[in-house]
């Protein structure tokens, strides 16, 4: 009986101090640092090209299919970019989420173009489409697959080492290209229309912050945050 | 004194077990028989090398006149296994690749090697990937026993290979010209032609109906050719398999007349 009670007072024990451990950890994240900024493209984006996807007539894009291999908006952000931590983060090691990331084919095209997501985490790939698509991976530092998907069955991937990126494809349809990058942190941010990114959470500490971009390369800055700081990096490629 | 004999019985048995477990990757195992690499290096270097080259990495000396190219076997990819589409094959799906030849590639049958020379190769191709090391070896896939064909099985095979979009690649009749076939590439970036099924010539993973459902369910790794495991039933792939011999069976009966 007396065992049990000093069993249950050390596990009360380990419980506040791990509770405890928990709470500061919290607090560093609040007081925690960011990297946002803005990537753009310098000149005139080259014009899209029409997508002729006249052989399948189950491929029914909501407006006219383009090429995606470089895609500026009005004020000459750059979207489908990458931005991530490169170094800097010594040897921490994070848990992949929980939540699937989700890759969806819709109009035979891929939603979204450029995807990034964390070693390990489940990919959940959506085929929203009339027709059956095969989505081949081909990486070059994980495990290569070939898997046929027909209309609304679910299909789950996920890639065990960091590669950015790895390109993907339908065999099906041959202009359906598009790219998932993998990392073994959740430091990273895909720009949308304006270009705009933001790294958030981030220790504090002196990074190297990658942007890169499936047709234009890499680019990479140094930046040294403290703690609650939120630094600003902008990027511009050309062609 | 306890206690240091029973680390050093300890230390003994990690030795003993990671000694068998590098030996394990030096050796390959098909049915009764047992490869070794280093017999199978000598093999290579004799048959082999020419091709596939002395690295393995498929740049032989004849690699730039071939098409399609020799097998890279530092990446571990293989079209012809019994293991899921990323698997890496059985020991015994690369004898029988050995043994068979790939047909319509610059790769021969090498039944006329021993099955322990065979066996031998096998061992030493696998020296070539650490994967054959690091990854523990995988379960092939099941194949169900084959209903009996018949008119119906043939028609919900046709209707699979539409709908599966088959003749996107394969073409509306199956001869190898669909829309996308002009377009396909394997993952090394060489224009790869899908199978034209009325031709009547052998594939090149086996002509048996166990092995075109077996192709099937695994997909042809490093091609276009996906796995069809996660989105047909086994039934439905029998239908097929019954589908594509009746594509098979009208080129052979042309050729016949």
């Amino acid at each position: 009986m007396k065992n049990k009670y000093i069993a249950l007072s050390v596990v009360c024990l380990l419980a506040l101090v791990s509770s405890r451990r928990w709470l500061t950890s919290a607090v560093a994240a609040d007081a925690s640092a960011s990297v946002s900024g803005v990537v753009k493209f310098d000149g005139l984006p080259p014009k899209p090209s029409r997508i002729d996807m006249a052989f399948d007539p189950n491929c029914k894009p909501s407006s006219p299919a383009v090429t995606e291999d470089i895609v500026s908006g009005a004020n000459g952000g750059l979207e489908n970019v990458v931005v991530f931590v490169a170094d800097g983060l010594g040897d921490r090691t994070f848990q992949p989420p929980a939540q699937p990331a989700v890759l969806e084919q819709k109009g035979c095209l891929y939603r979204p173009h450029v995807i990034a997501l964390q070693a390990n985490q489940k990919l959940s790939v959506v085929n929203s489409d009339a027709t059956t698509h095969n989505i081949h991976p081909s990486p070059a530092n994980n495990r290569e697959s070939n898997t046929i998907q027909p209309p609304g069955v679910p299909l789950e991937l996920s890639f065990a080492r960091e590669e950015i990126a790895i390109p993907v494809k339908c065999n099906v349809h041959p202009w359906m290209k598009g790219y998932i990058a993998v990392f073994k942190h959740p430091f990273f941010a895909v720009t949308g229309k304006d270009g705009s990114f933001e790294l958030k959470d981030l220790p504090p500490g002196t990074y190297t912050i990658t942007a890169w971009h499936g047709k234009l390369g890499t680019q990479s800055q140094k930046v040294t945050i403290s703690a609650g700081q939120s630094q600003k990096v902008d990027f511009a490629f050309k062609q | 004194m306890r206690v240091v004999a029973h680390k050093t019985s300890v230390t003994v048995a990690f030795i003993i077990l990671f000694s068998g477990l590098s030996g394990y990757a030096q050796e390959s195992h098909i049915g009764s028989l047992v490869g070794n690499a280093k017999h199978g290096k000598a093999l290579y270097q004799r048959y082999c090398i020419f091709c596939h080259g002395p690295q393995g990495d498929g740049n032989g000396e004849s690699a730039p006149y071939l098409d399609p190219k020799p097998r890279d076997f530092t990446k571990a990819t293989f079209k012809c296994r019994s293991t899921p589409s990323g698997d890496l094959p059985l020991d015994s799906d690369l004898y029988d690749t050995i043994t068979r030849g790939v047909h319509a590639s610059g790769m021969p049958s090498w039944r006329p090697l021993l099955r322990q020379e065979r066996a031998d190769l096998v061992a030493y191709i696998k020296t070539f990937s650490p994967r054959f090391r690091e990854e523990p070896p995988v379960a092939p896939i099941q194949v169900p026993p084959e209903p009996p064909t018949s008119a119906e099985s043939v028609k919900r095979g046709s209707q699979v290979f539409q709908s599966m979009n088959c003749g996107l690649c394969h073409g509306k009749e199956g001869r190898g010209n669909g829309p996308s076939a002009a377009s396909l590439t394997d993952t090394r970036g060489y224009p790869i032609r899908p199978f034209d099924l009325t031709s009547g010539t052998r594939l090149k993973c086996g002509d048996s109906d166990v092995g075109i459902f077996r192709d099937l369910t695994t997909g042809l790794d490093g091609t276009p050719m996906p796995s069809f495991a996660s989105a047909l039933k086994p039934d439905q792939i029998w239908d097929l398999v019954h589908y594509i011999a009746t594509l098979r069976a009208a080129a052979k009966a042309a050729d016949a007349r």
